[in-house]
């Protein structure tokens, strides 16, 4: 049933204790502000935060947080988390058990001689080009958080002009659930 | 058939203004006073006001409503309700929120906002409040539409009131309140509609087992009584649970009341300004139950040198409290009550403390809460104006006070008997509590007698209050422990800054108190020496239809003691200066 990931990259740039919690919560106006503030003034790091309409669509939200357990001890991050009156449910991804995906967007200069290269880069990486203009392109690519680490690196010895990244998305591999990170 | 199934199901509708429907909500939820100030965005709600049952006072300064509200919830174990208008308004009750919010207060603050079509065009008195108190609400609310308005309201009496309690803000703009809604009710908790909001659990049996087992084998416990024992009723279990087994109490600045003074396991207060048996038999335990207390850093000190040989059984409403500063052996969630009564009916208990009362009845007997003797000359001791008021106050009165060093003192010297008497600024130490948290007490209790002692800087901050104290017929006491200084700031910079006394003194005359007072309606006494002040003090006690203020003219050499140095470990208490050889 597992499809094969299309590149399994070297080591993330992530944090090593990093978790993933992916939080459902009420689709409504601040709760973002609710989330980023309690991280602030409680000082808990977020190294990538993603953010859009859950499967329910109307009424909740998923929020998949990576969260620098370094910081401070998970299970205070969860706790004061789920004290949030609009935050509905949270659970705790293991790394090991997330299937983790980002998106990545790079506009690089391009000339006659690094042209052919970049293609190569491209095709390597299963990264497609989106856009092309006489003096640049754009490429784009959906993949692990470690593959999207590998290609920026790869893409270091060219000229970007400009480089996004969403943050990662994540669900638990299949027969490996998400544990729920606040227990009633 | 059909005719009377119609007519039972057919429902009237009541059409209301958004404004009608807020002080109507407020009604169903049985609000009896709010404590506000008027102004433009919040004016369509103080309409309907005029005709409705609920009581309001008229506060002169909107920090005042908020502190008045919290008096009033902590009195009562009711929610306070505060109403003011957007921008300053609002901004003015923001530290009585994070006031409420650091020590669990219920409170229901609403607030005006501009019209919904000016948010976010820096109207004028727009700001926003919702995003302001974000992090020092439980909860708050920007209602959307009129319609939406009984359900906020109904949802923030019981986020306000349920699980740890705190304070929940209802920002309602100004033409929400003035547009139409068919009337309706939250009927039940679902229609709140608050999917993330799960404040009560069942109790966990093992814990319970587990907790059990650690009390078994305890032969130095100390039961550890922090607000949440107040906040969940749990006097009499606790009370109960002490005495089944002998074990010996301390209870913490927010839970002074909780249990007697008067008992003979009582061993009073723990923490920096704590007494020296209470903050030693913490040190020593070899079981510290923690009863709704969050170990607070003014009652741990140095966290790694605090209670170092304890286990933890830590009972919480709030798992959030759960290992944030001490980890617990056992952490179970749940109201304080419900656990007490739990291992009664289990009958836990600990073997033996024979040993363990002897050690401590000796650390009470060396190290008694104690003061210089009063002087016949001079300045007054204000631990002796305390013991003295104390002394001649009705059974059940309620003391509140502001923050400092008469805060300390207060705590020290009055013995409070039952719960809800007690009533400060415990983990924001918001100067200027002491007053409008009387005249909200007294507004609640009003058949009891409510003393303020206050500091002097404290006064001056919110004293204006008591002009609503006179006009809305509130005869609260204050007594001021008139130092002339910022006392604790003081007593900081006597003690680690080299007596380097950095603007801190404020004159015992300027203002002059007793003027100040009868202008603003009250009366007003002045004691300079013990005569005087038994005089002050049972005049004071003869007037009940007007709010007496006594300025006491105390000595501002006069420090708290016992005292752990803030930081450092509670095995490092400094005792009064008069029991220092013995040490």
């Amino acid at each position: 049933m597992n499809t094969p990931e299309p590149f399994l990259g070297a080591t993330s740039h992530t944090p090593v204790r990093h978790h993933i919690l992916s939080v459902l919560v009420e689709n409504k106006a601040g709760v973002l502000a609710r989330v980023a503030g309690l991280f602030a003034r409680r000082g808990f790091n977020i190294y990538s935060l993603a953010v859009a309409p859950a499967e329910t669509k109307a009424r909740f939200s998923r929020i998949t947080i990576v969260v620098d357990a370094e910081s401070a001890p998970l299970e205070q991050i969860v706790e004061q988390l789920d004290k949030l009156v609009n935050v509905v449910a949270i659970s705790d991804i293991a790394p090991k058990d997330a299937l983790e995906r980002e998106l990545l967007l790079a506009t690089i200069k391009t000339d006659v001689d690094n042209r052919t290269s970049l293609l190569d880069v491209v095709g390597n990486y299963g990264a497609a080009i989106v856009d092309v203009d006489a003096g640049s392109v754009t490429l784009m690519l959906a993949g692990t958080p470690a593959a999207c680490d590998e290609l920026e690196r790869e893409l270091e010895s060219y000229t970007t002009l400009e480089l996004h990244r969403t943050g990662r998305v994540a669900l638990p591999r299949l027969g490996k659930a998400a544990v729920a990170a606040d227990p009633d | 058939m059909g005719g009377l199934f119609l007519y039972l199901t057919k429902r009237i509708i009541v059409q209301l203004t958004g404004a009608q429907a807020l002080i109507k909500s407020l009604e169903m939820e049985g609000v009896e006073v709010i404590f506000g100030l008027p102004g433009g965005a919040i004016l369509p709600v103080y309409d309907p006001l005029i005709d409705s049952s609920v009581r309001h006072v008229l506060v002169r300064h909107e920090q005042g409503a908020g502190h008045m509200a919290e008096g009033y919830a902590l009195a009562t174990g009711r929610p306070g309700v505060a109403m003011v208008t957007s921008g300053p308004g609002a901004t003015n009750i923001v530290t009585p929120i994070g006031n409420a919010h650091m020590d669990s207060t219920p409170l229901v603050v609403i607030t005006g906002q501009v019209s919904s079509a000016a948010i976010g065009t820096d109207a004028f008195q727009e700001c926003d409040i919702t995003g302001i108190t974000m992090g020092i609400t439980k909860h708050n609310f920007l209602v959307k539409s009129a319609h939406e308005i009984p359900r906020a309201v109904a949802a923030a009496f019981h986020i306000a009131t349920t699980g740890r309690p705190g304070p929940v803000l209802v920002d309602v703009p100004k033409d929400i309140a003035q547009s139409m809604m068919e009337w309706w009710y939250p009927a039940s908790i679902e229609e709140l509609d608050l999917p993330g909001y799960h404040p009560v659990v069942d109790l966990d049996a093992d814990r319970v087992a587990q907790a059990i087992e650690l009390i078994r084998v305890a032969e130095r416990p100390v039961l550890y009584v922090g607000g949440g024992t107040l906040k969940s009723h749990a006097s009499a279990q606790l009370l109960a649970f002490a005495e089944r087994t002998g074990m010996p109490v301390v209870t913490t600045l927010m839970a002074r009341g909780a249990f007697p003074d008067s008992h003979a396991q009582h061993l009073g207060m723990p923490g920096m300004h704590g007494m020296y048996a209470a903050v030693t038999a913490i040190q020593k335990c070899d079981l510290l139950i923690s009863l709704g207390a969050r170990f607070d850093d003014r009652v741990t000190g140095k966290i790694p040198a605090f209670a170092p040989h304890a286990k933890v059984i830590h009972v919480d409403i709030d798992k959030a409290e759960f290992n944030k500063v001490r980890r617990a052996d056992v952490a179970i969630r749940s109201n304080v009550a419900a656990v007490l009564e739990a291992w009664d009916a289990n009958q836990a208990s600990p073997q033996n403390l024979e040993v363990w009362w002897k050690e401590i009845n000796a650390w009470r007997e060396t190290y008694p809460l104690v003061y210089d003797e009063p002087a016949v000359e001079g300045l007054l001791r204000p631990q002796h104006v305390i013991e003295s008021i104390a002394k001649a106050a009705a059974p059940g009165t309620i003391v509140t006070s502001g923050v400092g060093q008469h805060q300390m003192w207060a705590s020290q010297f009055w013995k409070f008997e039952e719960p809800g008497t007690w009533i400060n600024s415990g983990g924001a130490g918001t100067m200027g509590f002491g007053v409008p948290a009387a005249i909200g007490a007294k507004a609640g209790r009003p058949d009891r007698v409510v003393w303020c002692i206050d500091g002097d800087g404290c006064f001056q901050m919110t004293a204006q209050e008591l002009v609503t104290a006179r006009s809305e017929g509130i005869p609260i006491k204050v007594a001021i422990l008139n130092n002339a200084y910022l006392g604790m700031v003081r007593q900081w910079q006597e003690m680690f800054y080299d007596e380097r006394y950095s603007e801190v003194y404020l004159s015992p005359d300027l203002p002059d108190y007793v003027k100040w007072a009868e202008s603003m309606g009250c009366v007003g006494l002045r004691a300079t020496n013990i005569e005087e002040m038994h005089a002050a003090i049972a005049t004071a006690n003869t007037i009940n239809d007007v709010p007496v203020v006594i300025d006491f003219r105390t000595d501002s050499s006069e420090k708290v003691f016992p005292m752990v140095a803030a930081g450092a470990s509670n095995d490092d208490i400094m005792v009064h200066p008069l029991q220092r050889e013995q040490s």
